[in-house]
């Protein structure tokens, strides 16, 4: 099954448990913990062509290919990894796990506090994406890599992509940071916050339960911020449903239909206290906090050499956002590539088909020496 | 192919040696419409410069890209408003100032981001096209490719032009150098030259 157009085909997740006590950016720590995560391809013998996929706020460690059991549950980034896609598979060794925090089978509020018994829930502590970083270099550790060929990822997975050069110089040679920004606006901030909201004022999650209506609202709300007007016009419009017109206040457009079902999708299998973790560590997540918010001192570290990509119809990580950080490498003296891709699929487009895009991600890494 | 590409075909290496003359190994380049990264890998590689780009098409941003040319996709008709002042020794325009429409905004903008401005342009007063002229056409030659119908060029200039725009806005010459058919002409620039080549910087006290 491993044909090119079927992609990387058959793979299997992987546990990987790290005992020493894991000290975290919020001052606690977690008395070790367990990373799930998938591999393509094979690391080869000189063991530096690695190349870590991080994810995105409800993305995990199924980055390519499906599991035996289910051909439909293919990866998340499917379309960019396999052997001869943009992210080769014949060349590179892809990693791809679950964040700490994540409700996919890493250590997270679901798995089992040791000193409690029961499960984390509500006090799992909030991690942060130099957390993460901290906890994917355990798992290169782990899997005998010393340094990675390129750290890759989109938006929240960028920024975790772009941390590692700064937190790690020494362990990347090249970063591609994909529909990122080096830190969220107000109005991003904004929209995590209405988000966590309809979590945290559900009277189900108050009663500790799962909050069904919270996350849903999370979702839905999410959801018009990673699409684009013109996307959202083309595909729904003002299209009504049959029989809609009853001036109540059932569900009639089309995008109130669109909007609902991913919501009710996304309440029965997503984590709340994960997504009110996620959104915090993008909150939290400012690289020049450290540098007296100077970004080009920040990068400074950087080592390794950039691939930024942004999309036109981006609004919630703009162009504008990646510019600055191409900016600030170009002003330190330091190699980077920067593409703007024409898209109108908004933020969603880093996850979409797009041959000029792809073509722009395999060009760059058809220059990384093994 | 653009003006630009055919003229480069045309022009051979004689812009690219004047180019690679002006500049110093561990110098920062920034190259305007760098294409598909050619000059500035060659720049890299034989100069030792610390090179970037900037490219607007999506398909030569994408060859920049395989070059391994450290290319930022980016509207030059915008402004170097991303740049910061004085960050490259170098900001090189190479047969592209005819085809902008914010000519004196980009000049400006060079001379602010770079220490010295590059610039070279197809001199509209060559001979040959003046004959065009004469004869009743407007001209059609190696350094201007192409038809009036189709040319992406929308500014149409001299070398005398160029010298009194200069003089004019207190743009310092600090080096010109003429071509005609790879060859550098030394005597009548504006009528014996095809192609002109500028090392521009700011004069202290406009």
């Amino acid at each position: 099954m491993n044909s090119r157009d079927d992609g990387i085909g058959i793979v299997k997740a992987q546990r990987a448990r790290f005992d020493a006590p894991f000290p975290l950016a919020s001052g606690g720590s977690l008395p070790g913990f367990e990373l799930v995560y998938e591999t393509y391809g094979k690391l080869n013998a000189a063991g530096n062509n690695a190349i870590l996929v991080c994810h995105a706020l409800s993305g995990h460690h199924h980055v390519a290919g499906y599991y035996a059991d289910d051909p439909k549950s293919v990866g998340w980034w499917d379309n960019m990894i396999g052997p001869g896609r943009a992210i080769d598979t014949d060349r590179f060794f892809v990693v791809g796990l679950n964040n700490l925090g994540g409700c996919h089978g890493s250590t997270g509020p679901a798995s089992i506090d040791p000193a409690t018994g029961k499960p984390w829930g509500a006090d799992f502590p909030v991690v942060t994406v130099t957390d993460w970083v901290n906890s994917q270099a355990l798992l290169a550790d782990h899997l005998g890599i010393s340094q990675w060929a390129a750290t890759v990822g989109g938006s929240l997975g960028g920024m975790q992509a772009m941390q590692w050069t700064m937190q790690f110089p020494e362990r990347v040679r090249h970063a591609l940071v994909i529909a990122a920004a080096p830190n969220l606006t107000a109005e991003n901030i904004a929209f995590n916050e209405v988000a966590r909201q309809a979590i945290l004022t559900d009277p189900e999650y108050k009663a500790g339960r799962r909050p069904t209506i919270g996350l849903r609202l999370a979702r839905m709300l999410g959801h018009i911020t990673y699409l684009s007007d013109d996307q959202m016009a083309e595909k729904f419009g003002r299209k009504r449903r049959p029989g809609s017109g009853s001036y109540g206040f059932g569900v009639e457009f089309e995008i109130e239909s669109y909007l609902n079902y991913q919501g009710d999708k996304f309440a029965e299998w997503f984590d709340a206290d994960t997504y009110l973790r996620m959104t915090k560590a993008l909150d939290y997540f400012d690289p020049a906090a450290e540098t007296g918010g100077d970004l080009q001192a920040a990068l400074a570290r950087a080592k390794a050499k950039f691939l930024v990509v942004s999309f036109s119809t981006d609004w919630r990580f703009s162009p504008e956002r990646s510019r600055e950080i191409v900016d600030a490498l170009v002003h330190n003296g330091q190699d980077v590539a920067y593409a703007e891709i024409k898209s109108v699929h908004g933020h969603d487009s880093f996850l979409m088909q797009d041959a000029h895009y792809h073509a722009i991600v395999r060009a760059y890494l058809d220059g990384v020496t093994l | 192919m653009t003006d630009a590409e055919l003229a480069h075909v045309a022009l051979g290496r004689a812009d690219f040696d004047v180019i690679a003359g002006w500049v110093q190994p561990g110098e920062r380049v920034l190259d305007l419409g760098c294409g598909d990264g050619a000059m500035l890998k060659g720049l890299i590689q034989t100069r030792g410069v610390l090179g970037w780009g900037v490219e607007l098409d999506d398909a030569k941003v994408l060859a920049a890209i395989r070059n391994g040319v450290n290319v930022i996709q980016g509207d030059l008709e915008g402004g170097l408003a991303d740049f910061e002042d004085g960050a490259f020794h170098h900001v090189i325009l190479s047969l592209t100032l005819q085809a902008m429409r914010h000519t004196e905004t980009i000049i400006n903008e060079m001379l602010r981001v770079g220490r010295e401005a590059v610039v070279s342009f197809p001199n509209f007063g060559y001979w040959k096209h003046r004959q065009a002229i004469l004869n009743g056409h407007m001209p059609v030659s190696e350094s201007l490719p192409h038809q009036w119908y189709n040319t992406p060029n929308v500014r149409f200039f001299t070398i005398a032009d160029f010298d009194a725009f200069c003089a004019q806005r207190g743009i310092l010459v600090r080096e010109r150098k003429v071509f005609d058919d790879g060859r550098e002409i030394t005597e009548e620039h504006n009528f014996l030259g095809s192609i002109g080549v500028y090392r521009l910087g700011r004069r202290r006290n406009p």
